[in-house]
């Protein structure tokens, strides 16, 4: 698995904090939904620093597609989100990790539960089911802080408008716009046996978000007796921004 | 003495890209058998300190130090002495 | 080689030469967080220090106990193995020159040891003459548990991972027991200025 090139070749302005950046890899040779990258940057005075990045965008588009939440006091991410324009270069490599995929021949109902940008390699599920016009009865619920912090919004109501099979649920954890009918507290058990599937229909469970959002979840499905077995977990942390 | 969960505290996918250098296979899904407690976990799933001089892997349930892998100088250390046995598919890679 | 992604910086970072600085350093302004493991929360009516191993009587103090003794503020430049070094922090604590008083060994070599379990070692002499602190507050905060409080280890001559966070006591031995980090790659002394990071450096 060598470090390669991709071109940029679009960036989306997701919502004020997040942007995706389409790519152009000549070498790239396809993943499976839910696969990250790690991108390396490389300063002029030869410094190297390294992070992963989940791919946003199903294994059947045409382009490679990840999506950076800007950190603030982020070392990496205001590069990506702020200063990358289309034509640069970006070194990666991968596709890596292979415990938090999802395929669509697996037909089990999937429930999907992120917080802020832990929502990236579920959109990838997402977009990968669509693609194959999958059945599959899939929930996400998914928390972000405001409204206009939700990605990929519009796809989400778009997709889930077509009767299909999927559902999106949203909580906003800070501010609620007027007239808004979604959750407005953070996940908890509660909210998690309203939206899950009754767990005899044994769903396979994707969580992916802040590391205490995670294990707080992960603690709840399990205590509502869903099989740990069946739920996966990955945890976005502050490694450097 | 109270030990509180750490932000920094990631999962084996953080880690998915450094294991594969050194094993040249996907590693996430390999099964490790904790040498201290004997549960079975998926490299996926078990705790990873990686913002420290070497990333330091700690079996979930029992926090025993699993595997610490350090990278400098051009080489690899990797003590995987917190597994007793670690299970993978030939077909990995 | 060659790749430079256009218009990367990366964090702050000062790698102009200076005789403060060791080789392949570079000084950061912040104060970056490393931990091996969760952080320890120890309530400071159950925390501990403990002097043992080769001596014929093992100390110990509790935290009302040891803020008793004599301690001093001192400034140093930190310098940590993953390159950034920190110029000027502040810190206040017990000198191991004080620890130490009175107390006769024939031990060449001491270990570190913490809540949580880390450990490192390193030759007593290294801890004597005014070399090595056991430090409670940073810059007139009392230290804050990701940064190793209660109480951490100070030993600035020597690469950071050689200043235990969480310390709870030192071991005196006859000999030498490498620890967390020099079993596994780490120079087991570990001078900046020699640049000695990794085994055979």
């Amino acid at each position: 698995m060598r470090w390669q090139f991709g071109t940029v070749h679009e960036l989306v302005r997701e919502t004020p904090r997040v942007s995706s950046l389409v790519l152009d890899a000549a070498d790239w040779s396809g993943h499976l939904a839910g696969q990250h990258v790690d991108v390396r940057l490389t300063a002029d005075d030869g410094y190297q620093t390294e992070r992963s990045y989940s791919i946003g965008s199903a294994p059947e588009a045409m382009r490679l597609e990840i999506t950076v939440e800007r950190l603030d006091d982020g070392e990496v991410s205001p590069y990506l989100v702020g200063e990358v324009r289309p034509g640069d270069k970006i070194e990666f490599r991968g596709p890596i990790g292979g415990y938090f995929v999802w395929k669509a021949s697996d037909d089990r109902p999937l429930l999907l539960v992120a917080g802020g940008s832990g929502v990236v390699p579920l959109m990838a599920m997402i977009r990968h089911r669509a693609a194959l016009r999958s059945m599959t009865p899939t929930r996400l619920l998914y928390s972000s802080r405001s409204e206009e912090d939700i990605i990929y919004r519009a796809e989400l109501e778009r997709l889930s408008a077509l009767g299909d099979g999927l559902t999106v649920a949203h909580t906003l954890t800070r501010s609620r716009p007027p007239g808004w009918s979604g959750y407005t507290r953070r996940i908890d058990r509660a909210m998690l046996e309203e939206v899950a599937w009754p767990k005899v229909q044994n769903p396979i469970i994707f969580v992916c978000g802040p590391t205490p959002l995670v294990e707080g979840v992960a603690r709840n499905l399990v205590d509502a007796g869903f099989d740990a077995a069946s739920i996966k977990t990955e945890r976005f942390g502050p490694t450097g921004g | 003495m109270t030990v509180q969960q750490s932000d920094l505290k990631l999962d084996g996918n953080a880690i998915a890209g450094l294991l594969r250098e050194i094993f040249t296979m996907e590693m996430t899904t390999a099964e490790g058998t904790c040498a201290g407690c004997h549960k079975v976990h998926a490299v996926g799933q078990v705790e990873v300190y990686m913002n420290a001089p070497g990333v330091v892997v700690r079996c979930p349930a029992c926090g025993n130090v699993q595997m610490r892998i350090v990278k400098g100088g051009g080489r690899y250390w990797l003590d995987l002495s917190g597994i007793r046995s670690l299970q993978f598919s030939a077909e990995s890679g | 080689m060659s790749f430079i992604s256009r218009g990367f910086r990366g964090k702050k970072r000062d790698t102009a030469s200076s005789a403060r600085v060791p080789p392949g350093q570079y000084v950061v302004t912040d104060f970056p967080v490393l931990s091996a493991g969760p952080t320890p929360r120890i309530a400071l009516t159950e925390w501990t220090f403990v002097l043992e191993g080769e001596i014929d009587k093992p100390k110990s103090w509790t935290w009302e106990e040891f803020r008793q003794l004599p301690s001093e503020q001192v400034t140093k430049d930190i310098h940590c193995v993953t390159k950034w070094t920190k110029l000027d922090t502040v810190w206040t604590g017990v000198s191991l020159d004080t620890i130490l008083d009175g107390v006769e060994t024939a031990a060449e070599y001491a270990v570190q040891f913490s809540y949580g379990g880390y450990t490192t070692n390193l030759p007593l002499e290294d801890l004597m003459g005014g070399k090595a602190w056991v430090v409670y507050e940073f810059d007139g905060q009392p230290l804050h548990p990701e940064h190793g409080g209660p109480a951490r280890m100070l030993v600035p001559h020597l690469y950071f991972w050689k200043s235990a966070k969480w310390v709870r006591g030192i071991r005196l031995v006859n000999e030498d027991q490498p620890g967390f980090w020099e079993t596994n790659g780490y120079n087991n002394y570990g001078d900046p200025w020699r640049e000695q990071r990794y085994w055979g450096d």
